[in-house]
């Protein structure tokens, strides 16, 4: 069996097959990168597993999950300003919890360097939204490099350190999720592990670091040179490469997982395009986009997402005096979603309707396959306080969900979630709909990571301005939705024991006065629990804790005394109500034609939460 | 030329095992391969899809639409979603015959896919069906070596052969594991049918 970490420290050059996360972790490793930090969420929560199975005593780089975004981004910036190489790494969203502080690391003299990779999501896979964090890249001054296959992303990460380095300034790695997931085959050089420096070297003079007043102009004026001298410097970047097809007429300028997707779908072309394909989307390099233009007669520019390279193409050419026709958006749909080979096709297609061939229609009437919505594991805690809490609460009380394995709350058949923004939201927001009013009783949903992350602040707003709020706190030990990140209240971190923070302890320190606490699968104590919690006219709390059953049968399954439990339902005593199946929910409980009910034995976990439900008695465990 | 293999199944039925299983093979026959895995917010419990790519001239890891060669599902409602979402006419929808209700299915709002939908439907879409089924499974967890196996017996994919499947497993397991999907491995093609 080939292991991940022996692989990722060869001193050899070799070969191995990884996703684009894997890829990053030897480029911090051949670039000397010596502390990296972030918070679990999707696309890249990958490049800490691969981090992880390097042993943490063989492991050439310090790294934390740190409580949150904008945390892990300090504590990086830190280091970097200390003299080590950084990086920080999050999912799209997670800039929106850093961006406090990374806006201002383009003004600062960054002497170890720092790169941050972003892992936008175009599409929404694993998201609240598709935001384009481009936009970012603008207003704070900061160099972004974009690559598109798993190679590319170890190359590039390499010369991201390299700028960093050099100039002192952050440079961002953009990598979206199908770059973050993709796999391929990637070729890696060579590595002689190097005396590692730890002498700190933070020094005010190679600041200021104190952005205040006087200062901050000069700092502006240095982040907009070095910008300047970035973008000379990438138009003669091997990370930019033209494909020349002879076509004087059309060019193509594109950049990332869309040009894998145009040339895919450029196979099929009658005369293909030029293309530039650029590896550094900001600043562009405007000496190589403008001898592009000059060079054809029309160009179209493809970009997933939102229009930003488009503007500054078209403000080049007419400060240049241009007569290229350029091709940008032409429909709000081609703001929105992934641009995949399918999507790409229906773009040139209708920029350019004589290149492509017409495609074959898809047949259309077929068989229903019935709807798969994600949902709550077998045995999840949280599945069962859902069911109970529903009893507790009127139909017309506010259910506010928040981030988390139980924001799946909002599907049928719970329905507990009416409204989800970002994490750590749920309580400012319940707080917001308790003004004013006492007859529609407000829940807040909280999973115990967030409250770390962002959920404290709102839970101390809700105090010190006495809001009429419930919070009901659920927590699993984990951070179970983006793969079992331990958080404050487990007591280890990343690398080793540390002493646990108990969220009961943390409310109890705030002042809360009202704290109820109950096991998940208690449901009849939790729904009298949350009666009372509601009737209380100020901020009350309910803990509704269970261990993440999938985390927990993981590790129960590992040991050798194992012994697999079930439940079963015999058919003399299931009278088909179809509570288990339908209101309860567990994907373990089958239809079966006759209208009774069994038990998958592929996914049973024996738990027995579901045991309660049944109002024949009728679900019992398996002998 | 380029063949496209989609793979799906439910989340916490080992298609991420299966997938990787599938890219190593080709690998090791000296195929160029490229993949992905696409998965939503769920650990299980939701749709899982990776797709495969084998070939010189791929360059996305995605499947256009309805342009997979093969088709290879664990479990019957998503035997069903891939072949009218993601087959070519002509292609082969290799499945593990096993139910894990959606939730249409258990909440009553849809009926359970029969067998027999699908076949009907490969036949009209000239599509070989190639159904799994291993009555003495030692672990149910072992459906994506019995898909493993049924893919390397058929040859579905030119060039990869038996050895390029079984260093793929070595690449991936090892000790007991390895030795009891070896076992099976090795039953399934030389005793199935």
């Amino acid at each position: 069996m080939k292991q991940l970490g022996t692989v990722l420290l060869s001193e050899q050059p070799f070969s191995e097959i990884v996703i684009g996360n894997t890829a990053v972790v030897r480029a911090m490793i051949e670039t000397g990168t010596r502390v990296v930090t972030s918070y679990p969420g999707s696309p890249t929560p990958e490049i800490a597993e691969a981090i992880k199975s390097i042993p943490h005593d063989q492991r050439p780089f310090y790294f934390e999950f740190s409580t949150n975004e904008k945390v892990a981004t300090e504590v990086a910036y830190g280091a970097s300003i200390n003299g080590h190489l950084s990086c920080v790494f999050f999912k799209s969203v997670g800039l929106n919890v850093a961006a406090d502080t990374f806006v201002q690391l383009g003004h600062m003299n960054l002497i170890g360097g720092m790169v941050i990779i972003w892992g936008d999501d175009p599409g929404a896979h694993s998201s609240q939204n598709e935001q384009d964090n481009r936009h970012f890249a603008l207003l704070s001054y900061t160099p972004v490099l974009e690559p598109a296959t798993p190679a590319e992303v170890y190359s590039f990460y390499k010369e991201a350190a390299r700028i960093s380095v050099e100039k002192g300034m952050p440079v961002v790695l953009r990598l979206t999720t199908h770059v973050c997931h993709q796999k391929e085959k990637v070729t890696f050089g060579g590595w002689k592990p190097q005396p590692w420096d730890k002498t700190p070297r933070f020094d005010p003079q190679n600041g200021p670091y104190v952005p205040i007043t006087t200062e901050v102009f000069p700092m502006k004026r240095r982040a907009l040179k070095r910008l300047t001298e970035l973008s000379t410097a990438f138009d003669a970047s091997s990370l930019n490469r033209s494909e020349d097809h002879k076509n004087r007429d059309r060019g193509i300028i594109t950049f990332g997982t869309t040009y894998l997707s145009l040339m895919d779908v450029l196979q099929d072309a009658a005369k293909k395009p030029d293309i530039l394909k650029l590896g550094t989307i900001h600043p562009l390099p405007t000496g190589l986009i403008q001898a592009f233009l000059e060079s054809h007669r029309e160009v179209k520019i493809l970009e997933e997402l939102d229009a930003i390279i488009e503007p500054q193409v078209k403000a080049l050419a007419y400060d240049k005096g241009l007569k290229t026709r350029i091709g940008g958006k032409r429909d709000p749909e081609e703001w929105i979603g992934e641009y995949t080979p399918d999507k790409v096709y229906g773009i040139l297609r209708s920029e350019w309707p004589d290149m492509l061939p017409e495609q074959a229609a898809r047949p259309t009437e077929q068989p229903y396959a019935p709807k798969r919505p994600a949902q709550m594991c077998p045995g999840c805690g949280h599945r069962s306080a859902f069911y109970a809490i529903k009893k507790a609460l009127a139909a017309t009380d506010i259910k506010v969900g928040d981030i988390g394995c139980h924001s799946l709350g909002f599907l049928p058949p719970y329905k507990m979630n009416e409204l989800l923004m970002c994490m750590g939201a749920s309580v400012p927001m319940g707080s917001g709909l308790s003004l004013f009013q006492t007859e529609r009783k407000v829940v807040a949903f909280l999973g115990d990571s967030t409250f770390f992350h962002a959920g404290l602040p709102g839970i101390i707003n809700a105090i010190f301005n006495k809001h009429r709020v419930t919070l009901i706190l659920m927590e699993n030990g984990t951070t179970a939705m983006t793969g079992h990140q331990d958080h404050p209240a487990v007591g280890k971190n990343f690398n080793e024991i540390t002493d646990a923070i108990p969220v009961r302890q943390v409310l109890e320190g705030l002042g809360v006065k009202h704290i109820f606490e109950v096991d998940a699968y208690q449901q009849g104590k939790l729904i009298e629990l949350v009666k009372q919690a509601v009737e209380i006219p100020e901020f009350s709390v309910v803990i509704a804790k269970h261990p993440c059953m999938l985390k927990y049968m993981r590790e129960q399954r590992r040991k050798p005394d194992f012994k697999e439990k079930q439940v079963m339902v015999p058919p003399e005593l299931c009278n088909g109500v179809h509570e288990c199946v339908e209101k309860f929910a567990c994907p373990t409980f089958t239809r079966l034609p006759n209208g009774k009910v069994t038990v998958n034995t592929d996914l049973c976990i024996g738990d027995g939460s579901c045991m309660q439900t049944c109002p024949s008695k009728a679900i019992k465990p398996k002998a | 030329m380029t063949i496209n293999i989609y793979i799906t199944g439910v989340g916490g039925q080992g298609i991420g095992m299966l997938s990787e299983a599938l890219i190593r093979a080709a690998d090791h026959a000296g195929l160029t391969v490229k993949g992905v895995d696409t998965h939503g917010l769920a650990q299980r419990g939701g749709i899982v899809v990776s797709h495969l790519r084998i070939g010189e001239h791929v360059n996305s890891p995605l499947i256009p639409v309805g342009q997979a060669d093969i088709a290879v599902a664990l479990e019957r409602h998503e035997a069903l979603r891939a072949l009218n979402g993601s087959l070519k006419e002509g292609g082969t929808l290799v499945w593990y015959d096993t139910v894990w209700q959606p939730l249409e299915v258990r909440v009553g709002a849809a009926p359970e896919v029969a067998a027999e939908t699908i076949a009907q439907e490969c036949s009209r879409r000239k599509v070989h069906n190639e159904r799994v089924r291993v009555d003495d499974l030692p672990d149910t967890r072992m459906q994506n070596i019995a898909l493993l196996a049924t893919i390397c017996k058929r040859e579905l994919i030119p060039g990869v052969k038996r050895q390029h499947y079984e260093a793929a497993m070595s690449d991936l397991m090892d000790g007991k594991m390895l030795e009891k999907n070896n076992i099976l491995f090795a039953k399934l093609i030389g005793t199935e049918r």
